[in-house]
This record gives C-alpha cells, structure tokens and sequence, in this order.
C-alpha cells in the first residue's frame, strides 16, 4: 500500500462522495419541509404566543414566506460556499455552535468506542478461546445484560447509585459550573464529568464487539489456515494473536465503521440524560424548534464524517487482508 | 384631577385569593440574619437563547433576565411596586401617563438610566417588536420626555391606569438606548449578553450548559444588596436526571414544573425541599378543553354543557394534578383581584345528566353506545396536558362520545389547531397574565387572523361578546372596569366557547438552603436582590 496509490484512492472517493452528498442535502431539506410548523412556530410557542403581525414579519425575516423551491435554492447557493447560515433559534450563525458541539461528542464518543471495542475484542477473543466453559456462559450473559438494557435506564441507575446514594460522581454537564477551575483543574473537572456517561454508553457499544468478535474467533479458528499453522507447531498464544485474531477482526472493525458514522445520533439520549453539550443533543433539540439550518449543518456534518470513516475502513480493511486491494 | 394608581382593594382580593392556592409550601423564612455571599444553582428544562425581556415575553427569558435588567414597575403580594419607576399617574381622559423614574440608577456600563431609555425603549422595541405588548401598545404614539427622569406615555385612545401598571411586571423591561440605537435591534449582541441595572450583572451565556451573573456592585437599593454572589443557571433536559440532581444538592431552585409529578409528590415528602405552589399567583394557568365551533355538533351548546357535565373536575385534580389546582370558574382566574368573580354558572359532574343532554340534543348512542366521535389535540405542554387529553378521552367514552387522540410536538399542535383548524376538540394551557386585556380576552373575541397562537382559533363569534370586550378595554374607572370583566366571565360560563376546566399555579421544589423565597408574586420571574444562601 503505497503513499501515491492512497492519495489517489482518497481523491477518486471525495469526487464520488461530492454528488451523494448534494443528493443527501437536497433531500433531507425537502422531507423536513414536510413536518408540520416551522421555526417561528416553534418560537412563538417558546414565547407564549404573539400577534399575527409579528409573527408574519419573523417568518418574512428568516425567508419562511418564500415557496420552497427558492428557499432550497438560497441554502444550497450557500452551503456550496461552506456557508451553513444562521440558527435563528441561538441566534449565532450554525458552524460556530457545530464546531462547540462537535468536540464534546467527538472526544465522548471517541472514548466510549475505544474502550467498547478494545475490551469488547479483549472479551470475546477470551470466551471463543473457552468456549462453552464457565467463563464464556459468564462474559456472555454479562453482554447479553448490557445489550438488553436501555441507555437511558443505565444512565438513570447510575446516576442513582454514584451520585445521589454515594456522591462520588457529578450528576450531570460538562463542568462543575460554580468552581471556575482552570488548567489541569478544568481538565480533571471534566473527565470526572465523563467518566459516567461515557461508562453508559461504552457498556452498551460493548456488547455488540463481544457477541461478534466470540462468533468470529470461533468461525476463524475452524478454518484450515488455523489448522495448518498448528500442525506446524505455532503455540497457542502466537496462533491466537497472529492467525485467529487478525483474520477475526475483520468484520468487528466493518462494525466499528459503521457505529462511528453513527456518531452523531448514537448519543442523543446520553447526552441528554447527562446534559452534555453535545450534537446529540443539538439534534434533538432542535428537530422540536424545527432549527432547519442548525438540522441541516447536522446533517451535512453526518455526511463528511461518514465518508471519512468508510474511507478510513477501507484502508483498515486492505492493512488487515493483504487479499483486497485499493482501486 | 389624577387618578392614582394604588387601587390596594385589586391588591387585597389578590391576596386573599391565593391564600387558598399557596400549598403547603413554607411562607418566606423567618426574621433570620441574611448571610452574604454564595451561589444560588437553578434548574432550567431548555434554553433560552434570546436574553432580552424587551424582546421576548415569557417566563423562561424573565427567569434569566429578570435578576439582570428590571422592569419599570414590579407586583408584591401588597400590590405594584416601582423599581425603576418610583411613581405614576394618568390625566383622567386616559391619554397620557407619566411616570417618575428613579434617579441615581446606573446600568452595568456605568452609564446613568434615565427617560431616554425608556422613550427608546417604548417606541422601538415594545410597541413593535414585544410580543403581547404590540398589541397593549397599540395605539401609543410617543414617550416625552419632559425630564431626565420623567416619562409621559401619550396614546390615542384611552389607556385604562390599571392595565398599563398590571402589564409593567412583565411588559415594561427598558433597554439601554446607547448600545441599541441604530443597531439592528432583533441581531443586537446585547440580546444575548444583556446589560441591566439588576442585582445582578451578566458574567456568560454557555449554550447548552449555563448562564452565569455575578453580584453588581453598584446596585440601587445599596451596597446591603444583593446577598448572593453569583446565579448559575444550569440547562437540564431530562427530568429524571434534574430530580437526581436536586436530591444530589447540585441545584437548589427548580420551578415551573421543571420536575416530574412523581418526582415533585416525592421532594414534598423529603426534608430539606421546600415544595409547593407560593410565588406563581401571578402566573396562573387554565387546563382547557377547545372545541373547533365550525363542528356542527360542537356548534351547538347543549353539546358543550354535556362535555363539561361528563367531566369529573374533582378526579382530576386529585390524580393528575396531585392536589395542586383548583376548579376554574371562566377565563379569569381566582389570583386575578377585582376582576375576577365566582359567582358564575357551574356545571357539576353529573354522566346521567350528560347522557340525557345528549340524547335531547339529538345525539343517541350507536348500537356500538357511540353518539359520535371527536379527533382531539393535545398541547405538548408537559404531564398535565397529556394526561388531561387521556382524562378527557376517558370521561368522554364514558358518555358515548368515541375521542380520537393526536398527538404533535408544539410546532404541529399549532399548526394544527391554530392554523389549520384541523381538530374537533383540543386541550392545552392558558396563562393568565396578571390582567385579563393583555392575554385572555384574545381567547373569546372574533376576528384574530388564521394561525394566532393562542387566539380564538375555534370559530366562535359572538358580536355580544366582542362587545363587551372592547368596553371592557376602553374602560378607564377601576370598579366599572372589574363589572365589565365580572360580566364577561359570567357569558363566558354560559356559552362555554370554551372550557376553562383546572385553574393551576407552577408548582417549585426549592432546596432549604434558599431563604427569602417565594416571596412575591412572580417570584421565579423578579430579581431576587434579596434571596439568600445558607453555607
């Protein structure tokens, strides 16, 4: 896998990406037109009402008396410019409070996935190895526990448990709001106020790494590759690490591809249980104050991350099977 | 001659009134020392986004903002008090009011407050861009100044004292005219980051996480006030998790039902909350019931009186609203002073009556029991709204009117009730806004443009009743005024336009460490300069 035949790789999948995502903006835009109210409805019903006057020269403001068509047209013109437009709803434009959000996500997600997957893989590589014994029924009822329990109840009883019952741990948000810590202090603050949340959601992704990487290690460890190299006497540690595992990840790094390009939505119910300002969040609230260009930068954001992360994939993939190439 | 204001007989009814609404919740706390310093934390379901109560008029920004910039003139449980404004008076054709501002007030800039403010105030932002208040400032023509600190408000057609000084509280927030003159008002960055002359000064705006303001040095009653250092308003969505905070001693303050039912009856049971009702007279809402008149069946009124003869009012204050609520008596609601009156038509919970009504009306059940069948909207407005809908659908059934329930988030409730006029009955709230020409009487006169929110949306006219109203806002003499609204209520109880069925105040879960709580009117919405903090 060469540097040059990367790049070429990368750029051939970026002008194909171009079109899909323009036929995703277009369309998004058109079916959210079609929920009933729009943001000034959603506004005036914050505000307890207002007179038709007002509420006829708010939707004149934000362009909401246009036929549809035009209104598309103006956002696409926009967008093409990397311009995501104003959230009338915050009042700021959309990109700056994306860039504000997408960073509490990125890094809560980001740990919930490392840590769902590595010991995920770590668990499910231990039970296939002893499959059907005492500790394999034990890993696997633990997963089955995890997956067949609801995110938002999770959160709740942990929340219950370490932080009303023991005080260990802050119930909610991203700082301690009243310490104005600074330095190694916010720092600390911070991942104190992660540690549930991401526990909560890495607890739920880890059921899924467990189940698939036991089900794969043993379909792999039946293969004759697996055979051969034991019959040429490798031990069982190299044979687990350098032949089963390797092979065994593939499909366990497919599902990693696809839970992260479920980045955004994946968290919304954490995030708002725990009150994290994150995107998932910002999703959420602002289907119910119909935020069209907050949704939409969502959206577009969805896009690019989830065209990243299948490139990234791609190229995980051919490192880890020498047998599929890039083209 | 003058009019004064202090009419204190509006005030003592007042009072008297919402005795039998203040719960159990603990009165303000005794004659303690006030402790200086400290941080109040409050819970706030969701965001606000806009700070600015000349621009928005709703209890969430005032929850805010009113600890941040002041009105003109506030309401105590003795009646309006001035804060910026130290008095008022009107020429007796209800023409011009002034009114006195008091000197020696700076805002947070340092720069002085004085009419300017005020007449800038009025004529840019209140009368065209407050909602609610276009519609109160309506025919105002101008703010003169005829000093630095006095006020005339002249208008074209009488503006009756007691409205102009009961719409103050919440729609008389001046801004300062230095940073908003010839800006864009509606972008203006102060909206946002607002500058007062509150206890309080505006630190930040965390979206998505908290607003913060830290004590104003320079405050006008003097150095003694505030007592609080610093107010951190902290945005919690999900109520489960708030509850958990509040028993966890991470916020001390939840008001308007920001709680769940269940959670709030489990706090009243618990040391160290204070829970009840106290401090929302002046935010009183109806749980209603809204029939779409362009319905024939609907139309007709033996109809209506059979809908609120099949509704156990009782059951539902006990099971749904958990006690903290009271029969409703029309469109006023007991808090409302003077205006308000019960000497109205009721109608009792009595099903065999309202079965009879039915049949008499031309309506008998089905084979299958059904006389007919209604598409209901509820008003996504929390617990009380969806369980009053599962009530009203109930009790319906039970007198053989089949209730199709739908459901919509508030962008499609209002669409579909107030624009679309697609429902037969819907049920939401309606708050009452200390007086009934500011907010209420919007709900029974004809004539508001399609898509209204809260408005007569449901098709009812009655040249009588618009009548009546327009009288009733044109009135200038107190007594004459509150005969006009007595009136008013009592048609309204009559022909049932609608149900003004469970009259409910907000109900706060307020930690023990908070003193001096609850202790106006409209407290979650005034500036707590006096609220303490044990520590």
């Amino acid at each position: 896998m060469q540097l040059t035949q990367v790049l070429t790789y990368a750029l051939r999948r970026l002008l194909q990406a171009v079109p899909v995502v323009i036929l995703i903006m277009v369309g998004t835009f058109l079916l959210l037109k079609l929920a009933p109210g729009d943001t000034v409805d959603a506004l005036v019903g914050d505000m307890g009402g207002a007179d038709a006057a007002y509420i006829a020269r708010l939707r004149a403001e934000y362009g909401l008396d246009q036929p549809v068509w035009v209104q598309l047209g103006r956002y696409m013109a926009k967008l093409i410019q990397f311009d995501f437009g104003w959230s009338f709803v915050y009042e700021q434009p959309v990109s700056a409070i994306l860039w504000e959000r997408l960073g509490t996500t990125l890094m809560l997600m980001g740990t919930s996935l490392s840590l769902a997957f590595s010991i995920g893989v770590g668990l499910g590589a231990i039970a296939a190895r002893r499959a059907y014994s005492l500790t394999d029924n034990a890993i696997s009822t633990l997963g089955l526990v995890f997956y067949a329990t609801p995110s938002f109840f999770l959160s709740l009883m942990m929340i219950l448990l370490f932080s009303v019952k023991l005080g260990w741990l802050p119930v909610g948000g991203l700082t301690d709001v009243a310490a104005f810590y600074t330095g190694w202090d916010y720092v600390f603050d911070v991942a104190l106020h992660l540690i549930m949340p991401t526990a909560a959601l890495s607890l739920i992704y880890l059921s899924f790494y467990l189940r698939l990487m036991r089900a794969s290690v043993l379909e792999v460890a039946d293969l004759d590759f697996v055979r051969t190299a034991r019959a040429k006497g490798a031990g069982e540690t190299r044979l687990m690490v350098h032949h089963i595992m390797r092979n065994a990840l593939l499909p366990v790094v497919t599902l990693l591809g696809l839970q992260f390009s479920t980045v955004l939505g994946g968290s919304v119910v954490v995030e708002t249980i725990f009150a994290l300002p994150g995107l998932g969040q910002l999703a959420y609230q602002s289907v119910i104050q119909r935020d069209m260009n907050m949704l939409m930068g969502i959206i577009f954001l969805c896009a690019i991350i989830v065209v990243i992360v299948n490139f990234l994939t791609d190229l995980l993939y051919a490192r880890l099977d020498s047998r599929i190439a890039l083209k | 001659m003058m009019t004064t204001s202090r009419s204190a007989q509006i005030w003592l009814l007042a009072g008297a009134a919402l005795a039998g609404l203040a719960g159990p919740l603990a009165g303000p706390a005794a004659a303690e020392e006030p402790q200086r310093g400290g941080t109040a934390i409050v819970h706030m379901v969701s965001e606000q986004r806009v700070l600015n109560p000349a621009l928005r008029a709703s209890t969430g920004v005032y929850n805010i903002t009113g600890k941040i910039m002041e009105p003109l003139i506030d309401k105590s449980y003795d009646g309006p008090v001035g804060v910026l404004a130290t008095d008022w008076s009107s020429t007796e054709d209800g023409l011009h009011i002034t009114v006195n501002l008091r000197e020696g007030v700076n805002w947070h800039d340092g720069k002085p407050f004085t009419c300017d403010d005020v007449a800038f105030s009025a004529m840019e932002l209140w009368k065209p861009l407050l909602n609610y208040s276009s519609t109160l400032q309506q025919y105002l023509e101008s703010v003169d100044c005829t000093d630095p600190h006095t006020a005339v408000f002249n208008y074209s057609q009488p503006m009756p004292l007691d409205l102009f000084v009961a719409a103050m509280p919440d729609l008389g927030h001046p801004v300062p005219r230095h940073l908003y003159e010839g800006t864009d008002i509606m972008r203006n960055p102060h909206n946002t980051a607002p500058v007062g002359t509150g206890p309080f000064r505006f630190v930040e705006y965390k979206r998505g996480q908290y607003v913060i303001a830290e004590r104003n040095e320079d405050y006008w009653r003097g150095a003694e006030y505030p007592y609080l250092d610093r107010i951190v308003w902290r945005f919690i969505p999900d109520k489960s998790a708030a509850a958990a905070a509040m028993e966890a001693g991470e916020i001390h303050e939840s008001g308007t039902n920001s709680l769940s039912m269940a959670d709030i009856e489990r706090f009243s049971q618990m040391d160290g909350f204070d829970v009840g009702t106290r401090g929302y007279e002046n935010n009183v809402a109806h749980s209603t019931v809204e029939f779409n008149h362009r319905n024939p069946i609907l139309a007709d009124l033996k109809v209506r009186q059979a809908i609120y003869h099949g509704l156990d009012i009782d059951y539902a204050i006990k099971t749904i609203m958990r006690g903290y609520a009271k029969p409703g008596r029309g469109p006023i609601p007991s808090t409302g002073g003077a205006n308000y009156t019960d000497d109205v038509t009721t109608y009792a919970y009595d099903p065999e009556l309202a079965k009879q009504m039915l049949d008499e009306a031309g309506y008998p059940a089905g084979p299958d029991g059904i006389r007919f069948r209604l598409r209901h909207r509820p008003a996504p407005w929390g617990e009380y709204t969806q369980l009053w809908a599962e009530y009203f659908a109930q009790a319906m059934g039970e007198i053989g009117i089949d209730v199709e329930i739908l459901t919509n988030d508030a962008p499609g409730f209002l669409n579909g009730v107030y624009r679309d006029h697609d429902f037969d009955t819907a049920n939401g709230w309606h708050q009452f806004r200390s007086d009934p020409a500011v907010s209420t009487m919007v709900w029974l006169r004809s004539g508001s443009p399609a898509g209204t929110p809260w408005s007569n949306q449901f098709g009812w006219k009655s040249d009588e009743m618009d009548r009546m109203i327009d009288e009733a806002q044109a009135e200038l003499d107190p007594a004459e005024r509150a005969a006009d609204y007595h009136a008013i209520q009592a048609k309204a109880m009559e022909e049932l336009p609608v149900i003004f069925a469970i009259e409910h105040p907000f109900i706060s879960v307020t930690s023990k460490k908070l003193h001096n709580h609850h202790n106006n009117p409209r407290w979650i919405s005034s500036s707590w300069y006096d609220l303490w903090i044990e520590h």
